[in-house]
């Protein structure tokens, strides 16, 4: 069953700017999915057009099977949407958001109650329900828009960029939180700047550049076509002179740090044989980047747009990373 | 169309607007007492004297009915322009366009909150105005349905105009310059008899006259003009403005990009 169809998806603003061009894409029921790609590919519009805050030029969308278009209550009953803004009424308070929401799906407001206390528990808000939504830290309002989006209890759920601005501690339990509402049988689709967020999450991966989709396969497929593995090595210094190893390329960073690039059939006991051989020893190592990172700026190499890419600020794994 | 669940969401943002003027009523519900309590001691009771009977009623008499409309109309339009503005404006508009609650449940939930401010501020300066003067009723069904006509009629109003707006200045120019010229010139103060007959002519095209005399008859028994043409305008420019903002949603106009 495919949570999510996508046919021949074309949006072109009043402007003449075409943001997505003839997209189609499945996603099937359960996966755990990863939309990637700089900003301006035209992920945002493609979340627009399926949660219905855009509308399409041409093609098809069809959530469970059911018309967006033409079956609207079906479809959009099962769909639920966490944006990357904050959307809420800033008055309200934490619980009225949420029952209002459940309103909307025609719940009744007897089980709307029941249904708020659980996700506004699981997500630790329910001490705050009656504080206006206005008074809440960046990452209890991130985790408001989850529960709100939850709470019609929607078989598939996309989160455009949800961990933005998040500190890491509230990251990692959201990635949790997602996990187990995934492993539970809720589809997710998630669009992310943090590619270390897509490769610890998602099965697989779609990545959409300048309007297209220019890869969609297994992250773990993607990440096997990295051939090289760059490697930040900090040493036992300081390094008296250059270090040559015959066979990899090492590039002394400073008189502690050596970045050394690995071929997938060359071997890291070898490496720490050979440094050792020249009197270096090797205190600790690090990717140099996120693995997906790599891969995903070389997609957009090929795909012609890598300057466009890093003018629109895409790598921000690192930020991630240093968060 | 799910019936039980859209009136349920219906009932929803019927709750959530009712919620929302109560909740801010020093800005909605308390003004428009105040106002009209200075209309009935500086018209009514001050001047009012000096003018005489108008129609063959005291002066209080004649602008009482005029002076509840004048609450009831732009009650019920800056109630919905200002709140479907607001949620435009703040984005929260989006939960109702993701979620499956037909346009025109979206439509009605916001005409409510219109009518249930304009209607509660209509029956706050009925009160006010019963300290001034003994209010008779003529006629309790034209009264009635009247009022509440004109309420949906503004509401709907309100909401054409918030669908358009894109900056705050754009949901206080036709109040302003439109609304507010109309009611005053509606027959309010005066009866249209007073005037010349090249300008009896223009003012009856001013739509609001006609639900201004239409309350007066269901007040008073007199009105300038004839109450059945009256309901003929009034449902005129509800379906007009109804079909309207229902158009505008479904096409998306400044809700979708």
């Amino acid at each position: 069953m495919k949570a999510l169809s996508l046919q021949g998806l074309s949006k072109t603003y009043k402007g003449g700017t075409t943001a997505l061009s003839d997209v189609s894409l499945d996603v099937e029921q359960g996966a755990f999915f990863g939309l990637l790609g700089p900003n301006g590919a035209g992920k945002s519009t493609m979340i627009g057009i399926i949660s219905s805050l855009v509308t399409m030029s041409s093609g098809s969308v069809e959530i469970f099977g059911f018309d967006l278009n033409r079956q609207p209550w079906e479809a959009k009953t099962r769909l639920g949407l966490v944006p990357q803004e904050f959307n809420f009424n800033g008055f309200e308070t934490v619980e009225q958001i949420v029952l209002n929401q459940a309103g909307y799906y025609g719940i009744r407001r007897s089980e709307a109650r029941t249904r708020a206390e659980k996700y506004l528990r699981q997500l630790g808000l329910w001490d705050k329900r009656g504080d206006a939504s206005r008074t809440l830290s960046g990452g209890m309002k991130r985790r408001l828009m989850i529960a709100r989006a939850l709470v019609h209890e929607p078989p598939l759920l996309i989160l455009d960029e949800p961990t933005a601005g998040v500190d890491i501690e509230l990251r990692r339990s959201m990635w949790e939180f997602l996990r187990e509402i995934n492993e539970r049988g809720t589809t997710i689709i998630l669009t992310t700047h943090y590619l270390e967020e897509a490769e610890t999450l998602c099965r697989r991966i779609a990545i959409i550049d300048e309007g297209r989709i220019i890869e969609h396969t297994s992250t773990q497929a993607l990440l096997n076509r990295l051939k090289t593995h760059a490697f930040i090595l900090d040493v036992k210094g300081p390094l008296q002179e250059a270090t040559r190893i015959p066979g990899y390329a090492v590039q002394q960073l400073d008189e502690a740090r050596l970045e050394v690039e690995v071929h997938e059939d060359q071997s890291l006991t070898d490496l720490f044989a050979a440094l050792g051989s020249r009197g270096v020893s090797v205190m600790s190592m690090r990717n140099k980047s996120n693995r997906l990172e790599e891969l995903f700026l070389r997609l957009l190499q090929d795909n012609g747009s890598t300057s466009d890419a890093d003018e629109r600020g895409q790598p921000e794994a690192s930020a991630a990373e240093n968060a | 169309m799910y019936w039980k669940q859209s009136l349920i969401a219906l009932q929803t943002i019927a709750h959530k607007e009712a919620n929302r003027y109560l909740r801010i009523w020093m800005q909605t519900l308390l003004p428009p007492a105040i106002t009209m309590t200075l209309y009935f001691v500086i018209f009514g009771n001050l001047i009012g004297p000096r003018i005489g009977p108008m129609d063959g009623y005291t002066y209080m008499d004649f602008i009482v009915p005029g002076i509840i409309m004048i609450a009831v109309i732009t009650n019920s339009y800056s109630n919905v322009v200002s709140s479907f503005f607001g949620a435009k404006f703040q984005k929260h508009i989006e939960e109702l366009m993701v979620s499956p609650t037909p346009n025109i449940i979206i439509l009605a939930g916001y005409i409510s909150g219109g009518v249930g401010r304009g209607l509660l501020t209509g029956l706050i300066v009925t009160i006010v105005a019963s300290f001034f003067t003994t209010l008779q009723i003529h006629n309790i069904a034209v009264l009635i349905s009247v009022v509440f006509l004109t309420s949906v009629l503004f509401s709907l109003g309100g909401f054409v105009n918030a669908i358009f707006a894109k900056k705050f200045d754009d949901i206080s120019i036709v109040p302003t310059f439109i609304l507010t010229p109309l009611t005053y010139l509606g027959g309010v103060f005066y009866s249209i008899s007073l005037l010349p007959d090249v300008w009896q002519g223009v003012s009856l095209l001013n739509p609001v006259l006609y639900m201004v005399n239409a309350f007066r008859y269901g007040f008073l028994g007199a009105s300038d003009i004839d109450i059945r043409v009256a309901y003929g305008i009034i449902g005129l420019f509800i379906v007009v403005l109804g079909t309207l903002s229902l158009m505008l949603l479904k096409r998306g106009v400044g809700l979708r990009g």
